[in-house]
């Protein structure tokens, strides 16, 4: 490592961003991939089924227990849909606008993997923060990028230039834009209480054990009432952010057909599905660095800086394992309820949330002068 | 008249929901109640699916799968090449070619001919189960085949080897000793009614 340290603090810096960056790409892809599994697997189960079981890869099947057991499990199905949608043919329909056509599926995917840039998913690792970048605005910077996802699917519509695309394009702007103020408006509480927009240091406020009730994290969901509150409405957001059930309006198979990506095939299509499921990753990400300590444990010293590697490595574990928790609340909420309708969906985001995120916000505000 | 339409319009009462109901808590819980029931009970117990190609669907008796022909007890043909299957076929799946005045005899000895060659288009086949209907002799059976693969349309041409092959034998079904029950039954009086 000696010629590490020759080298000079910018030609470190942009070396060790590099390396965060691959990896971390690398882990939101390979988390879309198997999410998609476990989304097929849960949804199975849930109804009953068996979910993929099939997909064998043919030296690793053939060890005598854990090879059937990986099979069963449906482990080698994401390589299977992966090498699927590369093979597939991909069909650009004659009466589409090409130029956005094409440009759909990129800017639909991009600010999904944007987000994750300012996430602090572990403590320290050897004496590099592992964050790809420390922004002191960190969440203004994440509620911008994530405003740019709408533009994917807008642009998919519009460039379809066929009814029902062009439906879950004007749903999907309406939606969006609606639920990205509530979303926006139900973190003011978290930060009026933190003082800091920098997401690193929000998780060092969230270390240790909570001040009145015992055996509870410090975490801000537990914190206070309107930080909870804070929370529900941010789940509630996130899960209209990524157009999940029950706020599946742009897509919306039974009504229409596909929606935004009906027209899509092949790899384009694989992008707008890499886009909704680095979203989901991303929001889930988010959801545990506001409101569930992030990469910290309150036993253990686990809520500390890491003093070794292992324990750097421990912290993004813990991380991973909180987010993964919230991937699986996604995917269960899916089978929960059924899905509004778009009136309903509206009138719930504008005439109940937002009131109620508003009124949160002066109440924080409100309790915070009180008390000094 | 329009004041009758509207006395017979049907009003689907829509129930008042109460403040707690309306926050969406109780319809989450039941929801989660529900899936979480489903999904303990295929993870612990089992799914509803059937593993297809390894566990097959058990075939209830009276199953109308591939017509095959059979053999008797003593492994010969019974078809006799009468070509009565042939015409009451509906989609003309059937192909018989008689053994002609020169050809080969019957491998049994109260048969006076067999067919040379007996071909079933599966493709075509209904399994309508006609044949099995009209067959005099008792040498055509729709069985419990009902997954039927090739690769190419001739493989799906079913020969006569085939057919016995795949119909196995027969011995319960004796046609002349059914004949001869049914004769005896004619003595009786009054007839038997079934």
């Amino acid at each position: 490592m000696a010629w590490l340290d020759s080298l000079s603090p910018q030609t470190q810096f942009v070396i060790f961003t590099l390396i965060k960056i691959a990896c971390a790409v690398g882990a939101l892809l390979t988390m879309v991939a198997y999410s998609v599994l476990v989304e097929r697997k849960v949804s199975a189960f849930i109804q009953d089924r068996v979910g993929p079981n099939r997909t064998a890869i043919p030296w690793i099947a053939a060890i005598p227990v854990l090879g059937p057991f990986l099979v069963r499990l449906g482990i080698f199905q994401p390589l299977a849909d992966g090498l699927k949608f590369i093979l597939k043919e991909d069909f650009t329909p004659a009466h589409v606008r090409k130029i956005y056509f094409w440009l759909a599926p990129a800017v639909a995917m991009v600010p999904a993997f944007l987000t994750i840039a300012v996430i602090p998913f572990g403590s320290t690792l050897g004496n590099q923060k592992m964050v790809i970048a420390d922004l002191n605005v960190g969440v203004l910077y994440t509620f911008g990028i994530v405003s740019l996802a709408v533009y994917g699917i807008v642009l998919a519509g519009y460039s379809a230039n066929s009814k029902y695309p062009f439906f879950g394009g004007i749903r999907s702007s309406a939606q969006m834009i609606s639920y990205e103020i509530t979303m926006g408006m139900s973190v003011i509480p978290v930060f009026l209480l933190s003082g800091t927009l920098n997401l690193s240091e929000l998780i060092v406020k969230q270390s240790g054990w909570h001040e009145v009730l015992p055996f509870v994290p410090n975490w801000y969901v537990f914190q206070s009432p309107m930080t909870f509150l804070a929370f529900v409405i941010f789940l509630i957001a996130a899960f209209a952010e990524t157009n999940r059930l029950p706020f599946d309006m742009p897509e919306c198979e039974t009504e229409l057909v596909g929606g935004y990506h009906t027209e899509y095939s092949s790899m384009k299509f694989a992008l707008f599905f890499l886009g909704e499921y680095a979203a989901m990753i991303a929001v889930s990400a988010l959801m545990v660095v506001l409101f569930f300590g992030g990469w910290t444990l309150p036993f253990f010293g686990l809520d500390q800086m890491a003093g070794s590697v292992g324990m750097g490595i421990l912290h993004i574990g813990v991380f991973i394992g909180k987010m993964l928790f919230f991937m699986v609340v996604f995917i269960w909420v899916r089978w929960m309820i059924p899905r509004f309708r778009y009136d309903q969906l509206m009138d719930l985001g504008w005439k109940r949330i937002l009131p109620v995120a508003l009124a949160n916000i002066i109440l924080t505000a409100a309790w915070l002068w009180w008390r000094a | 008249m329009v004041a009758g339409l509207i006395k017979h319009n049907m009003h689907v009462k829509r129930a008042q929901l109460s403040w707690w109901e309306k926050l969406y808590l109780p319809g989450l819980l039941e929801g989660l109640r529900i899936t979480w029931r489903h999904f303990a009970r295929t993870l612990f117990k089992r799914a509803v699916t059937m593993q297809y190609p390894e566990e097959r669907w058990v075939v209830p008796p009276g199953y109308r799968g591939a017509p095959y022909l059979v053999k008797d007890q003593d492994g010969a043909t019974k078809c006799v090449s009468c070509q009565l299957c042939e015409f009451v076929c509906p989609p003309k799946a059937i192909k018989i070619t008689p053994p002609g005045p020169a050809g080969q005899i019957a491998d049994r000895s109260n048969a006076e001919k067999m067919p040379r060659e007996f071909e079933i288009n599966m493709l075509r086949c209904i399994f309508c189960g006609f044949c099995q209907e009209v067959c005099p002799e008792e040498a055509i059976f729709l069985q419990k085949d009902y997954s039927l693969v090739g690769l190419t349309r001739g493989e799906m041409i079913y020969d006569k080897e085939k057919l016995l092959a795949l119909g196995g034998v027969h011995p319960g079904i004796q046609k002349w000793k059914h004949k001869l029950e049914a004769a005896k039954e004619q003595e009786v009086f009054p007839v038997k009614q079934n």
